[in-house]
């Protein structure tokens, strides 16, 4: 403390924030130099075999997908194992599930931004790839699952020359899809922005031609100017401001499509709330699976360390702790409120034939992540690794709890069903992961996976 | 001439427990009359397409039973569940109290389905089929719907178009029996009545102030043009 104090004396200002007693973001002191070497070489070498057999396995899963949706689309979703009182499984589930993985990526590159969180340096960039990705992976399943799949675009509201036909404005389903646009062209203009600097970093280095022509039109003629800088980091901000309500406007949209029905189980006004933590949890879980790869994969221990995942470990706890609170107050709202709709749908998600997929569900959220209450589980890779897998199966189980334990016993009786996948689901939703991880190395390979410019800013030598 | 001359009829039914013997006439005349396909397939799976079903109620224990028959269709919500849900406006509410679904219109999200408390909307999960010779019983007047899209009771609405243009070719309100739905005019113990509501004198708003009258889960606030009259025990 003493010295902390010492320092900030002498230096004044500038270093009031840093404590020469905290550890480093970055490890290794490496320097400006070796910033731009390390991460710069990555795009430019070629991908080793571990990529090409992952990039291979990852395309030959989504093509997969392909062909079962190809398959769902000219035969019928009759292929889907749905019936007349479950009229929406897998399908809805998967599509939750993706939004709610992007959530991470623009909490961490907005919210901790204008927080002044400098840990998000390392991981921002790819928990932004990430976003985008798994948007577009959720994109798919709205629709896919229409019937007709092929009149999607009547969905969109466009001038047409059907009279005053238009789109129906009080559908949840259309707020969706003005949510997710958004919520994709905010994301990927916010990435790309931020990729700018770093892409004209590239442009300079680079001795492949057709890149060079890529990062070349892709850095807008980045000068790095004061004036440029000053202008990019200005409008880096203003949309930093714009995204952070994101984060909370658009799974708060997705959970309307079940709060604002009748069924008991979906109509429910803790839905926003509780949908919104849980999508910051299972981002932070994705992103810390992916990290602890990339780092691995790619020896970017330096950079992206056990500190940054013991700081994303504690984001895990708060909010799948919160989930948990979400989930306690559900069950006590369901016998409080006296109406036995509510009763048995607590009653039979727990102990009725899908208890199975409760059950999961809240081991996997409630109790899994307590576990980082200790210092031991959040500083051990292994254990942050096979921890953060698990609460991304238990998330999908939440969305499947949520979906199909509420529409499967209906009102009346004589419509109580059970709902069973078909192979061209499964097929279809590991397809999604495919196309995924598709993406994501592909992403690893042609844009800097961390933010040099960033990264330069709090590097351990700013402060000797 | 009534004073709802001038109004469009509120059309409205009223199903009279009391009466009914669970004989599924109605379920055959109304697969019949609106092109319904039957498929083995699609029953195993619980996919089986009945615009109308009788659903059967137990109380006691052998040999002590009763049982209660329920015809259940679409409600014709005033306060349709399925109605704002749906994204395209492929199911509205006409002037005449009706809950329509436009087939053209559907892109099928099943949306409006999950959230009927009545599950009487009906996806079409493939292409419909008929074994020879009933595809060539199909009734004409009635359209036939495409892979993937919703269906559901109509009340007959090509016999409400016939029954009101006949009434207007003798420049008159429709009254009682004009319109007959196909389910309601197959009814061998007559429990089932259809007309309009909106005028006090018809059959079906005399019956509709009986105090043996109910609607199913009227809690939900949905407001039910089915009104079903039973004995209150």
């Amino acid at each position: 403390m003493s010295v902390a104090l010492k320092h900030e004396g002498e230096h004044e200002a500038h270093h009031q924030e840093l404590s020469p007693l905290r550890r480093p973001l970055i490890e290794g002191r490496k320097t400006y130099g070796d910033v731009t070497t390390d991460i710069c070489s990555l795009m430019e070498r070629k991908p080793g075999g571990l990529w090409w057999a992952a990039f291979i396995t990852s395309l030959t899963i989504f093509l997969a997908g392909a062909i079962a949706t190809t398959y769902t689309v000219t035969t019928g979703i009759g292929t889907w194992g749905l019936n007349k009182t479950v009229g929406w499984a897998f399908d809805i589930t998967n599509f939750v599930f993706w939004i709610g993985i992007g959530h991470a990526g623009t909490f961490i590159s907005a919210i901790l931004f204008l927080f002044n969180q400098k840990w998000r340096t390392s991981v921002n960039r790819s928990a932004e790839a990430m976003t985008l990705i798994a948007v577009m992976c959720a994109g798919i399943f709205p629709i896919i699952h229409m019937g007709r799949p092929w009149l999607f675009y009547w969905v969109l509201p466009y001038p047409n020359q059907r009279g005053s036909l238009w789109v129906n404005f009080r559908s949840p389903l259309l707020w969706d899809f003005f949510a997710i646009s958004t919520y994709f062209i905010i994301s990927a203009v916010f990435w790309y922005l931020g990729l700018v600097p770093d892409l004209a970093t590239a442009r300079d280095r680079i001795r492949s031609k057709w890149r060079h022509a890529l990062y070349r039109v892709m850095s807008l003629g980045w000068n790095g100017s004061n004036r440029t800088w000053s202008r990019y980091e200005t409008v880096y901000l203003i949309l930093a401001a714009l995204a952070t309500p994101l984060v909370l406007s658009v799974h708060s949209i997705v959970s309307f499509d079940f709060a604002t029905s009748v069924i008991p189980g979906w109509h429910s006004t803790i839905f926003p709330p509780y949908f919104v933590a849980g999508a910051v949890f299972s981002g932070f879980a994705m992103v810390m699976t992916l990290m602890i790869l990339v780092r691995k994969l790619m020896k970017l221990e330096a950079y992206i360390t056990p500190q940054h995942l013991e700081n994303m470990c504690k984001v895990t706890l708060l909010t799948g702790s919160i989930v948990t609170v979400a989930y306690l107050t559900e069950a006590f709202i369901g016998f409080y409120s006296g109406n036995p709709n509510e009763m048995f749908v607590i009653i039979n998600r727990a102990m009725g034939p899908y208890s199975w997929a409760y059950w999961t569900m809240v081991t996997c959220n409630a109790i899994v992540p307590q576990f980082f209450w200790f210092k031991k589980a959040r500083t051990s890779i292994p254990m942050i690794f096979v921890l953060s897998i698990l609460i991304n199966v238990g998330m999908w189980f939440e969305r499947f709890v949520i979906i199909v334990t509420s529409l499967h016993r209906d009102f009346l009786p004589s419509s109580w069903a059970m709902y069973t996948p078909t192979v061209t689901e499964i097929v279809i939703m590991l397809g999604s992961f495919g196309l995924f991880f598709t993406l994501f190395l592909l992403f690893l390979r042609i844009f800097p996976v961390i933010s040099m410019n960033e990264v330069k800013g709090v590097l351990h030598y700013a402060r000797d | 001439m009534s004073e709802t001359a001038n109004q469009k009829p509120q059309w409205a039914m009223v199903i009279d427990l009391d009466r009914c013997t669970g004989c599924e006439a109605c379920v055959v005349a109304c697969k019949v009359e609106n092109n319904i396909p039957s498929s083995e397939e699609g029953s195993s799976r619980g996919r089986s397409i009945n615009w109308i079903r009788i659903e059967r109620y137990f109380e006691g224990e052998f040999p002590d039973v009763r049982v209660k028959f329920r015809p259940v269709l679409c409600q014709h919500c005033e306060e349709a569940p399925c109605e704002p849900v749906c994204p395209v406006y492929a199911t509205y509410h006409t002037e005449e109290g009706l809950n329509a679904q436009v087939y053209n219109r559907c892109v099928g999200t099943r949306y409006c389905a999950n959230n009927c408390p009545y599950s009487v909307r009906f996806f079409n999960f493939f292409a419909p089929h008929w074994d020879a010779p009933l595809d060539k019983a199909l009734n004409p007047e009635v359209s036939i719907r495409t892979t993937g899209v919703m269906e559901k009771c109509t009340f007959c609405i090509q016999r409400i178009r016939k029954g009101e243009e006949k009434a207007r070719d003798e420049n008159r309100a429709v009254r009682d029996g004009d319109v007959v739905p196909a389910c309601v005019g197959s009814c061998p113990t007559r429990a089932m009545y259809f007309g309009n509501i909106a005028d006090p004198e018809s059959e079906v708003s005399r019956l509709s102030r009986s105090n043996r009258a109910e609607r199913l889960f009227e809690d939900l606030g949905t407001k039910p043009r089915v009104i079903y009259l039973s004995k209150q025990d």
